[in-house]
């Protein structure tokens, strides 16, 4: 846990319009770090995440990035999302480009590699998450999995510092949960850096190196998997993992 | 049919253009967006023979230096505005159909927003408005027969003049079929695509 910080959320705010859905966050990602986000939809857990993504403005705080302030408005929005790969729960292919044209893209017009070398690049990541010859497939010819699996390859193709996982398996039909589970759980493995949002708890034991609860735009409890999932102090938070239990989702 | 395609062209391209404008959100683009508006909204609010009767005989008549004369040419560029508007509101019900989901995932792929909108939304948004764009495109191919108000010599025209002084009316069937080979096989080429594209998908 002493790795650098990548990223660094200080006092952050959000509010849309009248409602308030971040309301002063302070987290730090270490390199190599895996953190979950719980805490039930509405929770902030998505906003935040694309606040660090500048795909949200923030309203006040700061986020870092390797020790740069990357909310600050001289900040090219544009450069800090080359260093950042975000998955996004509904998948959001492109679905009128064929797998490869869709791991490529990102690498070809943002990074300015080469057509061949990133069709190389991209059919390696293909093949490492089990998408071998899918290359020319439209996204909607492949199941839910396969396509979060191909979200996931695009946002590994620009090699980001670190991703950002916003509830992947939530729109996935309960027997295709395990292959994109097992693919985050690879990356981790490599060293990966990455948040994830989610509503796996298991996984979230198994993967996280610490657990942050959100509750109403807060974090309102932090800390080892071990400790907020089994004795959690906080009564919001214990009475969010009785609800998940009572649906059968622990 | 030389004017005609020199028009479509035009009239794809400045119609994209516009369409973009109108959907842009930069405050900073507010002017041009706001020029955009008044556009589509003027051109369409004009019926195209008085704009083709405006640019053919008014332009001349102002007698500007440089400015073309030809009333081919007059004519292209009086269809061109008139179609562009129209065509702009098409594309930008395209671009509009199109989720955010799309922009945001572009965005995230690291592509700066004209790229999202080149390589994202754009070419999704012309696939969904192609029937519109070919109802246009057909449109204007027939109104190309408003040119002969400047006294260009196109199919209806002729078929008008032979029709007068002979008491005849095939040649005005004539000028129909004529009109018709063209916007017929135009039709379904188009239906083809479409369909072939759903199969693909």
């Amino acid at each position: 846990m002493s790795g650098n910080a990548v990223i660094e959320i200080q006092g952050v705010t959000k509010a849309f319009g009248e409602r308030e859905v971040l309301g002063g966050i302070d987290l730090t990602l270490r390199e190599h770090e895996a953190i979950a986000l719980i805490g039930a939809s509405g929770s902030g857990k998505s906003t935040l995440l694309r606040c660090i993504d500048l795909l949200v403005e923030i309203d006040d705080g700061d986020i870092l990035l390797d020790g740069e302030v990357i909310t600050d408005p001289s900040v090219n929005p544009v450069e800090v999302r080359r260093k950042l790969g975000f998955v996004f729960q509904a998948f959001n292919l492109f679905p009128h480009m064929s797998v490869i044209e869709n791991v490529t893209l990102g690498s070809v017009r943002a990074q300015g590699a080469g057509k061949k070398e990133a069709r190389e690049r991209g059919r390696a990541l293909l093949e490492r998450f089990g998408l071998g010859g899918r290359e020319d497939d439209k996204p909607d010819q492949l199941s839910g999995g396969q396509q979060q699996r191909v979200a996931l390859c695009r946002a590994l193709s620009v090699q980001p510092r670190a991703l950002l996982l916003d509830e992947v398996t939530s729109a996935l039909d309960p027997e295709l949960v395990g292959d994109v589970l097992d693919a985050v759980r690879d990356l981790k493995q490599e060293g990966m850096t990455m948040i994830i949002a989610t509503h796996e708890m298991s996984f979230a034991r198994e993967v996280a190196d610490e657990v942050a609860f959100l509750h109403e735009g807060k974090i309102i409890e932090q800390g080892s998997p071990e400790m907020i999932l089994a004795e959690p102090e906080r009564p919001e938070t214990q009475k969010f993992l009785r609800r998940l239990l009572a649906a059968g989702r622990i | 049919m030389k004017l005609f395609l020199g028009v479509e062209v035009i009239v794809l391209m400045l119609g994209l253009l516009v369409a973009v404008i109108r959907t842009s959100k930069a405050p900073a683009l507010f002017p041009i967006r706001m020029l955009a508006a008044v556009y589509c909204d003027f051109f369409r609010g004009v019926p195209v023979i008085l704009l083709v009767y405006l640019v053919g005989f008014g332009i001349p008549a102002l007698d500007l230096e440089g400015v073309p004369k030809d009333p081919i040419i007059l004519a292209g560029i009086a269809l061109s505005l008139a179609y562009s508007s129209y065509v702009a509101e098409v594309y930008r019900a395209g671009i509009a159909s199109i989720h955010p989901s799309q922009t945001d995932a572009g965005l995230a792929t690291g592509l700066t927003r004209f790229q999202t909108l080149r390589f994202v939304v754009v070419p999704q948004a012309v696939r969904r408005v192609r029937p519109p764009l070919l109802n246009d495109f057909i449109s204007l191919q027939k109104d190309v027969a408003l040119v002969s108000v400047l006294g260009i010599s196109e199919a209806f025209r002729i078929a008008q003049v032979e029709a007068a002084s002979t008491f005849n009316y095939t040649p005005l069937i004539a000028a129909a079929l004529l009109y018709l080979a063209v916007t017929f096989p135009m039709a379904r080429i188009l239906d083809h695509i479409t369909a072939r594209e759903q199969i693909n998908s």
